[in-house]
């Protein structure tokens, strides 16, 4: 412990929390990013360090051996994680961070020091305890759900708002009661945080596998808001300020997916989207023909077209079929042949998910073009191809006012000259629906894993050279 | 700190995240949440502080859990974040 004047503490902390905002933005372009994540890491080293050197005292060797047991952890999670499970890692990470947030503020109250028993500080602790818990089990739900150990299908308890409700009662009223110097008592702390707990459960529990990016972001700006819940606890600037640019981050994200889908977020944290729609499409049985083709066929179509543009989905990155899409879409550059990649924002688990994908397949960024930037050119596009997407490409969203989905904004790649589906099966979307572009004419049907289909086109597409 | 600068400082950081966050690409919107979930693993330094000034075991015990939970955030939350970014590369045109 050096003794560091509380302004020179500030000051540092200052310094740390305005490289973190620097940090942030250089994170809006890919090629200032990977400096700007360091830039980050720099300012919570320097957190950590000032930390450090400020307050501990006889307990240094406890830190030193907290710090080194979670670098180990961090540094194996981080290696050995393939970029298909990011969504999962995220989901974990939240978790950690959740619950770190909880711990901090619960100290507080468990083993108090006589400056911090005003009520502000113990509504703090409330605060904090309460949407770190709530991280925590949220978040593991969540990666249960992503690693589908639990399963991804919308889970309805019958009388389950009545008990969030009910639950939210019992949270506000013991917080008050733990706020309130007369009534106060440290087990209400305990009592809110197994209630927060068992929410977290509850809140993710109906939500179904597709609607996981919306959870995913949301939980993650949960993690920024318990982190800054702390900050309010120590009174700690640098705490306030990363979590809060955190908690408006994971705001943002949410905002961006909810449109996408057309959704409000109420409407996606109520839950058992597509469980419905899905039990009563599945009676109504599809009898319409669809054309389907081989992957020499598909080839066929593919190397005489002049444009093409992939249109990816989670299914891709189920089948891993990436690297594979990329050796596909050089050959087809080698014979002049225009290529893209059409994202939509909710592709896949998580906001930004294919594009890592694809980056990690060493297709280059500037060939991934988002919602509004690929829209219109699906008209003078020769072939879509469409693997492992499907309610983001159909097009009743924009004419079936009945569908579930009319109105969340498509991918219009019913306007290509031709399109190829890549699909496992004629099974419906998450939305339950059945898509019409499978129907068109125009469209033909590849079904089988993508990543078998997409090496018999590769082998083809080289044969005919 | 007082408690109003402590507000004052939340509310400007709310919007500064605002302001910035809304300008980044949707290419980079998975990095941007590894990312910032590292950086919502400064409570790291919160840990720290009570883990500095615990008075029994089981005290200290729950604060170095902090500790670990919140390092297993920031050191995995930084790393995978720049694997991810050492993988974004424009075209070779």
């Amino acid at each position: 412990m050096i003794d560091i004047s509380s302004n020179v503490e500030n000051i540092l902390y200052l310094i740390s929390a305005a490289l973190f905002i620097i940090g942030i933005k250089r994170l809006t372009s890919p090629v200032t990013a990977r400096a700007g994540n360091r830039l980050s890491s720099v300012a919570m080293l320097l957190a950590i360090v000032i930390t450090i050197i400020k307050y501990t005292d006889t307990n240094i060797e406890w830190i030193i051996v907290g710090l080194i047991i979670g670098s180990f952890i961090g540094i194996i999670l981080s290696k050995y994680v393939q970029m298909t499970a990011m969504p999962q890692l995220v989901a974990i990470f939240n978790a950690f961070g959740g619950a770190a947030s909880a711990i901090v503020a619960m100290y507080a109250v468990m083993y108090p020091s006589e400056s911090n028993s005003t009520t502000f500080t113990l509504a703090s602790v409330a605060f904090a305890s309460i949407v770190g818990s709530i991280t925590l089990t949220g978040s593991f739900i969540a990666f249960g759900k992503l690693q589908e150990i639990i399963s991804t299908k919308p889970m309805l308890l019958p009388i389950r708002n009545f008990i969030n409700i009910a639950l939210f009662i019992s949270i506000l009223v013991f917080s008050v009661l733990l706020c309130i110097p007369e009534t106060y008592d440290v087990s209400y702390l305990y009592i809110i945080v197994g209630l927060s707990l068992i929410v977290g459960i509850l809140i993710v529990i109906p939500i179904g596998g597709a609607d996981m990016p919306v959870v995913v972001a949301l939980l993650n700006s949960y993690s920024g808001i318990a982190g800054a819940g702390a900050g309010f606890v120590l009174g700690n600037p640098v705490l306030i300020i990363a979590g809060s640019l955190v908690g408006a981050s994971g705001l943002i994200l949410t905002r961006i997916m909810t449109k996408a889908m057309n959704r409000s977020l109420l409407n996606v944290m109520l839950g058992g989207f597509g469980a419905e729609a899905g039990s009563s499409g599945s009676s109504d049985e599809e009898t319409r023909p669809v054309t389907s083709l081989t992957s020499e066929d598909a080839a066929m179509i593919l190397a005489y077209a002049e444009s093409v543009i992939f249109v990816p989905g989670y299914g891709l990155a189920v089948a891993q079929a990436q690297h594979q899409i990329n050796e596909l879409s050089g050959l087809l550059k080698d014979k002049g042949i225009s290529v893209k990649y059409a994202i939509h924002p909710v592709a896949g688990r998580m906001p930004g998910h294919m594009n890592v994908l694809l980056a990690e397949a060493n297709v280059p960024y500037d060939e991934l073009k988002d919602l509004d930037e690929i829209n219109s050119e699906f008209e003078r596009t020769d072939v879509a191809v469409v693997v492992g997407a499907n309610d983001v490409t159909n097009p009743s969203a924009r004419t079936d006012t009945s569908s579930p989905i009319y109105g969340m904004p498509i991918l219009n790649v019913d306007k290509a000259k031709s399109v190829i589906v890549l699909k496992r099966s004629m099974a419906s979307g998450f939305s339950g629906v059945q898509n019409e572009l499978f129907f068109l004419d125009k469209t033909n049907m590849l079904f089988g894993d993508a990543k078998d289909s997409v090496e018999g086109m590769i082998k083809e597409v080289r044969e005919l050279d | 700190m007082e408690l109003v600068s402590l507000i004052i400082i939340f509310v400007l950081a709310l919007f500064i995240g605002y302001e910035i966050i809304t300008k980044v690409p949707p290419t980079l919107h998975t990095p941007l949440m590894s990312g910032s979930n590292a950086i919502s693993g400064v409570v790291i330094v919160g840990a720290i502080i009570i883990s500095s000034n615990t008075h029994s075991l089981l005290a200290s015990i729950f604060s170095v859990v902090g500790v670990i939970l919140a390092t297993i955030n920031v050191v995995g939350g930084f790393l995978v974040t720049d694997r991810m970014l050492g993988m974004f590369k424009k075209s070779k045109k």
